[in-house]
């Protein structure tokens, strides 16, 4: 049972935790590699010449060679650590994205995205007097496939979309978007934020441009998360933040850069979180991607049938749900009455605009309720929910 | 039912908000929001020869915040701007320190003490007495109880 791994689950024996795709909790696996990085084997990466250093410098790629190995890229130079997702797709708009744009070019992305991957290409394309085009969805968050085609035009010189909506769950079919982007040359990012966790990722097979992920989403530590970047694109990457680590030689009047990945982690890494991000991979791996995608299906199957059960909600995303998160209202009561009251029950879930406000005004609504599970999660947490939900229902009616 | 958070006075308030609407001819007005979570409201006050002799409110959002403009505005209205002033820093007071203010003055008001439980319910609560606020110094800028570091 895998909330046995969870230490604060523990602690709070009587939390029902529903707020992953916000953060997940984390294992005592991860915990305890990092109590270890810090406690046998810390020092600085990269600098010192004595032994401690080269430790800690093998720990640190080693975890970058273990997510490489997960997401099955070709090198561990196409792993760019970062600070999470927010952090990559800034990476990858200023310093890739921007100098690509003229005015009247433009960059694809879907109605529907989270703000990280929106903001940074508005930004961009007011700089460059370029636009963003937004593909449409339907009203269970699937994304246009027509209308996406038609998108990419001669102009189009960036595609970015996520894998899996944060707010909705809807699943955007990202090998089609990858293929059709590539067989028109236009370099395309996915976020990945939402997928990861609970279905890993092929790389290889994918074969995106891009893909950022955060690690404290995948059980791991927050600070951390990775920028991938492919053969394709990584040498013509420019670093937007300058510093130490990141050079090669420096003098007053010139300096020259490392190489990828190390060009784009200028200053001190965040050294013990990428321990923790490779050894959050070691315990998906452990626990085994096949057992979390069954175990979280039937979890989500569960919730979805429930959640249907219940006449006086309102479901948002596709039906049924086709990933572990599911949004919705209670009828005639604000999300945040609804998050308070679970809360008095010993409930966690997010209400508001979940970081995408044009999803919102997608719906029509200013804010949703939103379940979403990971492994750690049971049926009885389902239950628990269910029952909170009659009682707001209660409290209101009356 | 009730409970902790949504007493019966509370809920009854959000079902049928008094004072819910638009002034024809208000003296002051302010505009209270929060983006984040939502909760947006307009507030008109008539103020003559230093009493609030007619108050409205429009405008959305959670039970909380609903209830919270709906018992203000039944307090504030036949009352001297003084007493008006000295009820919002003590219902501000109440919600926002650990030092309770005299009962007798806030009366019905206390009932949203039990805000304090539930911090992050409190920015609804306080935030149509914020737009009180702004509407007796008659400013023009929206304000809002959200802190600027959330996100």
């Amino acid at each position: 049972m895998i909330k046995a791994d969870i230490p604060l689950l523990r602690n709070r024996p009587d939390l029902v935790y529903l707020d992953s795709a916000a953060t997940t909790q984390k294992p005592d696996a991860v915990i305890d590699a990092m109590t270890a990085m810090y406690t046998h084997q810390y020092a600085t990466v990269h600098r010192g010449v004595y032994r401690l250093s080269a430790e800690s410098t093998a720990a640190y790629a080693k975890a970058r060679r273990d997510v490489a190995a997960f997401v099955n890229a070709k090198q561990d130079r196409n792993i760019v650590f970062t600070k999470g997702t927010t952090d990559g797709i800034n990476l990858v708009a200023r310093g890739f994205v921007r100098s690509l744009l003229q005015p009247g070019d433009t960059i694809v992305v879907s109605a529907i995205e989270h703000h990280a991957n929106m903001v940074p290409w508005q930004m961009m394309a007011k700089e460059a007097q370029a636009r963003v085009v937004y593909v449409p969805v339907d009203s269970y968050g699937h994304l246009d496939m027509v209308q996406f085609q038609a998108a990419l035009t001669d102009r189009t010189r960036f595609v970015a979309l996520t894998q899996v909506s944060n707010a909705l769950g809807s699943v955007f079919p990202v090998d089609d978007c990858v293929r059709l982007a590539k067989s028109k040359h236009i370099p395309i990012l996915i976020d990945g934020a939402q997928a990861i966790a609970h279905d890993g990722v092929d790389l290889h097979e994918l074969d995106p441009d891009f893909y950022c992920f955060s690690g404290h989403k995948m059980y791991g530590p927050t600070g951390i998360g990775v920028c991938y970047m492919n053969d394709r694109v990584i040498d013509r990457v420019a670093p937007i933040t300058f510093g130490g680590d990141m050079i090669e030689r420096v003098t007053h009047e010139a300096t020259t850069f490392a190489k990828p990945p190390i060009v784009f982690e200028a200053g001190t890494p965040a050294i013990v979180e990428a321990i923790g991000l490779g050894a959050a991979v070691a315990y998906i791996q452990s626990v085994g991607l096949p057992a979390i995608q069954a175990h979280e299906r039937d979890l989500t199957n569960y919730a979805y049938t429930r959640l249907s059960q219940l006449d006086f909600l309102q479901l948002y995303g596709p039906k049924p749900a086709e990933s572990p998160i599911i949004s919705f209202n209670v009828r005639d009561v604000h999300p945040h009455d609804v998050g308070s009251i679970l809360d008095q029950d010993g409930i966690a879930i997010r209400v508001g605009h979940h970081c995408s406000q044009p999803t919102m005004a997608h719906l029509q609504v200013v804010a949703t309720a939103r379940v979403s599970l990971a492994a750690y999660n049971t049926m009885n947490d389902i239950d628990r929910l269910c029952d909170s939900l009659h009682r707001v229902q209660e409290v209101f009616l009356t | 039912m009730s409970n902790k958070l949504y007493q019966r006075v509370l809920l009854d308030h959000n079902k049928n908000p008094r004072h819910f609407g638009k002034l024809d001819a208000p003296t002051h007005h302010a505009h209270g929001v929060n983006t984040l979570c939502g909760d947006d409201y307009h507030i008109h006050l008539v103020v003559t020869d230093g009493m609030v002799t007619d108050v409205g409110f429009y405008g959305e959002g959670c039970a909380i915040s609903k209830s919270a403009a709906s018992l203000m505005a039944m307090h504030i209205k036949g009352t001297s701007l003084d007493a008006v002033i000295r009820l919002k820093d003590a219902f501000i007071q109440l919600l926002t320190t650990d030092a309770p203010p005299p009962e007798s003055e806030l009366g019905h008001l206390m009932i949203f003490q039990n805000v304090k439980s539930f911090p992050m319910r409190v920015k609804c609560a306080t935030l149509i007495w914020r737009a009180l606020e702004a509407a007796l110094q008659q400013s023009p800028t929206p304000v809002s109880t959200e802190d600027a570091t959330h996100s």
